[in-house]
């Protein structure tokens, strides 16, 4: 039976993990290697890195921490952040992701997710989609790291992704991403229940009980969190033993 | 020192399964050299033979024929001189017959069965089949030695949305569940490929790779 999968998300900056994570032994806490090392030994079931590098000229640094967190992690790796053409993807590929997420081009190029998935196959191409809410049953799409309104309507734009090749998608609240307080589980499952591929639940986990929100109300395939566990809140260990425990089927 | 080509025609990340096959050599004490190649010369020199692939069967199909003798030394060296040969994901598909993926494209013909979407019973079951997932043993093989399958034992990484389906149920080593069976491995004789990818499937993965680089058939 398919497990639903836990993924911790990193913030990669000039090839750098930003935000603290609270491993015990870890002698640099900002080394990407090191610490999808330890999420790998700790039992992730897959790892993001989203890549907030401001210029341009230092993406290549994102390519030397992909490569070096390929050659020690043998789990799945995504990455993200500034994907624009087919030659990023390419790059990223051939640096060690096994996928990668678009966010941005997906809204201004939808033409550019269908090369992509022609290209180099939907198992690689990760949609990652940026919804606020306007009401109950609406959320809106937001580029640009949730500054820019698009009047997209979100399920609509999920829908289309996957017609044109998106073979999982990354969904994260804007409401709620950096609060605490839980997944928009409305809003991911009006998505998971509106496509035939998997959906990422991202944005608001505050407590285990969220992860299992996720899975159970929101219909997610996958549940993505960042702070607890990089502040050491949770492990990984506890988080899946807490999933397993409210029978979500974990791989343990 | 033994060579183990891992076959470079165009598809899939390589350097994850190059590094993943490395390890796995070091963690059985095997001095071994592990080649990414497109060179027909290095498959003959080859004592072991990886086909990797990701993306659509019939990209993965042309991508093979693209480099100039290669199918032929490919087809030389498994069939005729019987190396030890593992197929990955869609490098695994293409032993089959054929592939119905999009189009009908002609596979290798090495095992007999073709390649077709998984269509699960239960239609809220997801496709992609995307995730971790544990084996059932169909034939048991050296591959799977001291690798504990059944639902109580290791999981292994899949991403597909087509599957192979074995018109001998011998070929079929192992299968996995998603909305019913899943062909998860094949084999027969000298050669061998998995759905799932185990330079990604961490301690099932290793010992996967570790039992294939050790592999007399």
């Amino acid at each position: 039976m398919l497990k639903a999968r836990l993924i911790p998300c990193l913030d990669v900056k000039d090839g750098r993990v930003v935000k603290g994570v609270n491993f015990v032994n870890l002698r640099d806490a900002g080394d990407p290697v090191q610490i999808a090392a330890a999420y790998d030994a700790a039992g992730a079931d897959e790892l993001c890195f989203l890549d907030i590098t401001a210029s341009h000229e230092n993406r290549g640094i994102l390519l030397d921490a992909v490569r070096a967190t390929a050659e020690q992690c043998f789990m799945p790796l995504t990455v993200g952040g500034g994907v624009r053409t087919l030659d990023d993807i390419r790059r990223l590929l051939l640096a060690g992701a096994d996928k990668v997420s678009i966010n941005t081009a997906a809204v201004t190029n939808p033409d550019f997710v269908t090369e992509a998935s022609r290209k180099f196959g939907a198992q690689c191409i990760v949609v990652a989609i940026d919804a606020k809410r306007v009401d109950d049953k609406a959320w809106e799409i937001f580029t640009h790291g949730g500054r820019k309104q698009t009047g997209l309507d979100a399920i609509a734009f999920a829908q289309e992704m996957v017609k044109r090749g998106a073979g999982e998608l990354l969904v994260t609240s804007m409401d709620r991403d950096g609060t605490g307080a839980g997944f928009d589980v409305k809003l991911m499952r009006a998505i998971a229940d509106a496509v035939t591929v998997p959906v990422i639940a991202s944005g608001g986990v505050g407590t285990l009980d969220h992860l299992v929100a996720g899975v159970k109300e929101g219909h997610a395939s996958a549940v993505l969190a960042a702070s607890i566990f990089h502040f050491g809140t949770h492990t990984i260990a506890e988080a899946k033993a807490y999933m397993a425990a409210a029978n979500i089927p974990v791989r343990l | 020192m033994s060579l183990t080509v891992i076959l470079d025609y165009g598809s899939g990340n390589l350097r994850s399964a190059q590094k993943a096959f490395e390890r796995a050599a070091r963690e059985r004490g095997l001095a071994m050299e592990i080649r990414v190649t497109a060179n027909p010369d290095d498959l003959r020199q080859a004592e072991r033979i990886v086909l990797p692939g990701v993306g659509a069967f019939r990209d993965c199909r042309a991508g093979l024929e693209a480099v100039a003798g290669l199918r032929e030394t490919l087809e030389a060296e498994v069939i005729t001189k019987a190396k030890p040969f593992l197929g990955i994901c869609v490098g695994m598909q293409l032993m089959a017959d054929l592939g119905r993926e999009h189009e009908v494209t002609q596979g290798l013909g090495w095992i007999k069965g073709e390649v077709r979407a998984i269509t699960p019973c239960d239609p809220n079951l997801k496709i992609p089949h995307m995730g971790w997932n544990t084996l059932e043993t169909q034939t048991p093989h050296a591959l799977f030695k001291d690798i504990p399958l059944g639902p109580k034992g290791l999981h292994a990484y899949f991403v597909h949305s087509y599957a192979m389906y074995c018109a001998r149920d011998m070929d079929c080593l192992a299968t996995t569940d998603h909305g019913g069976p899943i062909t998860a491995a094949i084999g027969r004789d000298n050669m061998a490929g998995t759905q799932f990818h185990p330079e990604k499937s961490q301690t099932l993965g290793l010992a996967f790779l570790g039992n294939f680089l050790e592999w007399r058939p």
